[in-house]
């Protein structure tokens, strides 16, 4: 009873004077749209897994073909179809031992029958396993597992190609360090082409309107009527192929989409009312622009780039693979896996490096992106 | 009469990237049968939260029910998972929201989307359920129902919309029907032909009715029983002439004081200065301290408990408190308390 | 007493385009005058033209037809850039949605000083950023606030910086386009108050646009109603709530909501026949002093009586 009456003591009930700006006082931190955007992405884990796998293959593509001393388009032909051989990492299969199949009568007959098609001596054969008994299906032929030392064979001991070599004997470290700047290099020009026309087009078209929009849209309609590949061969059978020819050949109708997205946009922010406001305070059509849209644009712009970076590489690795990219010595993922192609059973490392780096490069971007998107998304906040 | 939902201490939190959002906390009452109960605050005070708990449209998992009981038919639907809830929702409690526009399936047509929740939840066949769909466009007073039936959302305006709202929340004649906001995107003479209508109903079916809205002329209108709600707790609760003729806290006053009264003009209105805290930090003590010209030091320390004023009325403020000083409500309130002879005066 | 006039509306008109619909006449030959000082409140339900009358008026639309004279000079000629710089500094308006009227990308320094940076009226950053200090404590809010970015404010808080954004070019005149609606009660009163307020201060003249006709009743000394794009009625405010003529004014009076469960309880509504409205051959007449309505020769008869 006594302890009740303390507790609620007279004093307690006196009237308390309220600051009126205290209830104003804003008590969450301050914080500008980016940082709070930097802020959610980098809380997603997925999104910062796909930017450091960015980073890091941007990295060795920089410094990469600097690590050794071979050079990208020096062949030497007693060093081809060397597989891949690092120092200390023998445990990891870099061990430069190739793994030839070959077939005979007998398991001897066999590894006679390989010994002498691939020009090696016995003596480097390490280790033989039968893989298929004689059956029906393969004409009662022993199927072997030969283990080569290749790189003692062609009297390479001290030489490592840490990814190995290919037909030419070129280094492939080398190469695909250099085919992958390429490919970073067409994709974020691309991008950024399609960008800024992209936005220009879309942005003039949004905010103007009428006749203007009208016209632009038809020609957009028009132009992506033609089916893109028809586009890409001419514009490449037209120009000297190359890295100019096919970036030319992506942006000629990439920022179709970026145009799309835009002009979308603008035409939702030039109705509303912040932009009205701006002019009954006079605001020319400049500061228009500059002030008002394009700022609350370029969230949108920046997640559709980071979209179309991927798509650009992995269209030019298309268009090499078809055989419509880059001119040899020139190397781009999609070159090198082309090449890697024609011999990948026989010497499949040709064909993993380069399809694993475009792998994680598209799979890096599109969860990043998507990150980006989550992160910048101006639906999510209020 | 035993009640038919009851809500006790009803607690509602949501996960947000900037921190637990209290939205929420604490809330008790209960509903009779055939009875209106409105619920009014602002945005943000947790009363649109409160109804989707008791549907159970909270969304998991960033919303969660971390306490309470809602109590319905002998069942606590809080603990209902979602399955067991699809068999209650629309069934035994529905609701009508806000806009129009997007509850109802732009693609489908009208009469369909009535007939829906009949095959689904009442078993009907197809010719029954069109039957039983022409009565309901009829009772909503929809002309032309067997026209209607067969055209598109975009067909009707925004009132002639709610009314198939409306129609389809009635279709398996719900025990409880929870509105949430249903007239605030409509035109006052509309949202007038909406609220007669949700009236007209309730007489003829009995339905319970939670009627969500931050109009105190509406729920003037419509309400049996006005809950008030604060910051995430429900602060008085009384008859509607109880919180409109004898209010006791001093959120009523500001919220009754903010509106103009006919002979108003001259006077300034009686405005809640501030904004409504920020529920990821709920404030120590009573929530309305802040923004309250009549709060007292223990406003900042505790949080005030529900005083009972009568057997129909409670309030949750100190200055119920036996030690509390005797304020008077302020003058523009008091008016307005005496109100019925201010307003009359306008109609002769 | 005369009074003076600081805004004429002659015969307006803006019809838009809909294409193959045909041409949609929002607003369709109305005209009122606004006098200096006053606070003159335009009424009406969704789509009656009401909102586009104001934003004809600023000239965010070029008018169809008819004439907006604006202390003495026709706005809608006006050509030259100096003309209508003048305007846009003495003509302000305040939107409706406090989370789309502000620029979500700019700190609210920037937001209040827009006015200034485009009229040239700060000779350098300090002397703008004690403007922006001065106007934000004028509606009620901190210095501190100026570095913030509009989403970290409540709506009624938005609406404020939305009214100092307008004050910053000390404009005589200006448009409050449903200023209110979208904001919570309590808060409705914290900005009618400061409008109240500043039109004391500043001696300012507002068109108040509103569906809520008790609030515009209270802010408002003459009242208009609009309906299907024409004012039907048209008088001094407690004359047109206590006195209304119209039938379409008095459907509307007696469909809003009163804070008063007893007056609530004996409430009739008066139904106001929409397809029965024909306004051909009715024009605008002066029933009594002061007192307009939308009507033919015969009706005004009647209501005279």
């Amino acid at each position: 009873m006594d302890k009740a009456t303390e507790k609620y003591s007279k004093e307690k009930f006196q009237r308390v004077h309220v600051r009126e700006e205290l209830s104003e006082e804003l008590t969450r931190p301050q914080l500008s749209f980016w940082k709070d955007a930097w802020l959610r992405l980098s809380k997603n884990k997925g999104a910062i897994g796909g930017l450091i796998v960015i980073l890091l293959i941007v990295a060795l593509a920089l410094v990469g073909p600097l690590m050794n001393d071979y050079k990208m388009d020096e062949a030497n032909y007693d060093a081809a179809y060397l597989p891949p051989k690092v120092p200390g990492l023998g445990w990891l299969g870099l061990d430069g031992m190739q793994t030839y199949e070959v077939q005979g009568t007998t398991v001897d007959d066999a590894v006679q029958r390989g010994i002498t098609g691939y020009e090696i001596e016995e003596q480097y054969v390490l280790n033989t396993e039968v893989v298929e008994e004689p059956n029906e299906s393969n004409d009662n032929y022993y199927k072997v597992a030969m283990e080569v030392d290749i790189y003692a064979a062609k009297g390479l001991d001290d030489t490592y190609y840490w990814f190995g070599t290919d037909n030419m004997g070129r280094d492939l470290w080398t190469r695909i360090w250099k085919g992958t700047q390429i490919s970073l290099l067409i994709g974020v020009l691309a991008a950024l082409i399609d960008m800024v026309i992209g936005v220009l087009y879309g942005g003039i078209s949004g905010y103007y309107g009428g006749r203007t929009d009208n016209i632009m849209q038809r020609i957009i309609e028009v132009l992506s009527g033609i089916p893109n590949l028809v586009i890409v061969i001419l514009m490449i059978m037209l120009l000297d192929p190359g890295l100019t020819a096919i970036i030319i050949a992506l942006s000629i109708t990439g920022w179709i989409g970026m145009a799309r997205i835009v002009r979308g946009q603008v035409m939702k922010l030039k109705g509303q009312e912040f932009v009205l406001a701006a002019r009954t305070l006079g605001a020319n059509d400049k500061r228009i622009l500059m002030k008002h849209l394009i700022p609350n644009v370029l969230s949108v712009i920046i997640i559709n780039t980071m979209f179309t970076i991927p798509s650009a590489i992995f269209f030019e690795s298309f268009l090499s693979f078809i055989g419509l990219g880059l001119v040899p010595p020139d190397a781009s993922l999609g070159t090198l896996i082309d090449t890697a192609f024609d011999d990948y059973r026989v010497y499949p490392y040709m064909l993993v490096f380069p399809a694993v780096i475009i792998s994680l490069l598209m799979i890096g971007f599109n969860i990043l992106a998507d990150g980006m998107r989550d992160a910048l998304d101006p639906k999510m906040r209020r | 009469m035993d009640p038919i939902l009851d809500v006790k201490n009803l607690n509602v939190t949501f996960d947000t990237y900037g921190g637990k959002v209290q939205a929420v906390r604490g809330v008790n009452f209960s509903l009779k049968k055939g009875e209106t109960l409105a619920i009014v605050g602002e945005s943000g005070s947790g009363k649109s939260v409160t109804t989707k708990a008791l549907m159970g449209l909270i969304k998991k998992p960033a919303g969660k029910i971390p306490e309470g009981e809602i109590l319905f038919d002998g069942k606590d639907l809080a603990k209902l998972d979602n399955k067991q809830m699809q068999k209650i929702r629309g069934k035994d409690l529905s609701m009508i929201f806000q806009d129009p526009m997007t509850s109802l399936n732009p693609t489908m047509k009208i009469g369909k989307q009535i007939m829906e929740g009949l095959i689904l939840h009442q078993k009907l066949s197809k010719q029954q359920a069109k039957e039983r769909a022409l009565e309901l466009l009829n009772l909503v007073g929809i002309p032309y129902p067997e026209k209607r039936m067969n055209q598109y959302p975009h067909q009707f305006s925004g009132g002639m919309r709610q009314r198939v709202v409306i129609a389809i929340a009635l279709a398996c004649n719900p025990k409880v029907l929870i509105a949430d906001e249903p007239t605030t995107a409509l035109d006052v003479t509309i949202q007038a032909q909406i609220i007669e209508l949700m009236k007209d109903i309730q007489k003829k079916m009995d339905t319970s009715i939670i009627f969500i809205t931050h109009d105190l002329g509406v729920v003037a209108n419509v309400a049996d029983r006005v809950a008030v709600m604060y910051a995430g707790k429900i602060v008085e609760i009384g008859t509607v002439d109880d919180v409109f003729y004898n209010p006791k806290h001093p959120y009523t006053w500001g919220l009754l004081g903010s509106l103009p009264t006919v002979d108003s003009n001259e006077e300034k209105l009686m405005a809640i200065p501030g904004t409504p805290p920020d529920l990821i930090h709920p404030p120590k003590g009573d929530a309305f301290a802040a923004r309250n010209e009549f709060a007292l030091a223990i406003d900042f320390e505790e949080e005030p408990p529900m005083f009972k004023v009568s057997d129909t009325h409670s309030a949750a403020t100190w200055l119920l408190h036996e030690n509390a000083p005797d304020i008077e409500p302020p003058a523009t309130v008091k008016k307005r308390m005496a109100g019925i002879s201010v307003e009359g005066e306008r109609q002769s | 007493m005369k009074q003076e006039k600081i805004l004429e509306v002659k015969d307006l008109k803006q019809h838009f385009d809909a294409g193959k619909k045909g041409v949609i006449k929002a607003v369709d030959g109305i005209s009122f005058d606004i006098y200096r000082g006053e606070t003159f409140g335009l009424v009406g339900e969704s789509g009656c033209g009401k909102s586009t009358t104001g934003r004809t008026i600023i000239r965010l639309y070029n008018a169809t037809n008819g004439e907006v004279i604006f202390n003495g000079k026709d706005v809608h000629s006006a050509k030259s850039k100096k003309d209508l710089k003048a305007f846009n500094r003495q003509m302000q308006m305040i939107f409706q949605d406090p989370y789309a009227s502000l620029n979500p990308r700019m700190t609210v320094k920037d937001i209040i000083a827009e006015g200034m940076d485009i009229h040239g009226l700060a000779k350098n950053d300090q002397e703008k950023t004690a403007r922006v200090h001065e106007l934000l404590e004028t509606v009620g809010l901190n210095k501190q606030h100026a570095s913030r970015y509009p989403h970290e404010f409540s709506g009624g808080q938005r609406q404020r910086i939305g009214i100092a954004r307008a004050l910053a070019v000390d404009p005589e005149f200006i448009i409050a386009d449903e200023p209110i609606s979208a904001l919570d009660v309590s808060i409705q009163a914290q900005v009618v108050n400061l409008l109240k307020e500043l039109q004391q201060e500043r001696g300012l003249t507002y068109l108040f646009i509103a569906h809520d006709l008790s609030m515009v009743k209270y802010i408002s000394d003459r009242i208009a109603v609009m309906y299907a794009g024409r004012i039907v009625e048209l008088a001094e405010s407690d004359e047109l709530y206590n006195n209304p003529l119209h039938s379409y004014t008095k459907s509307l009076l007696s469909a809003i909501p009163v804070p008063d469960p007893e007056f609530e309880r004996n409430r009739e509504r008066v139904l106001f026949d929409h397809s029965s409205y024909n306004p051909e051959g009715s024009e605008l007449r002066e029933v009594k002093a002061g007192h307009w309505v939308l009507c033919t020769e015969e009706e005004m008869k009647q209501y005279q009586v």
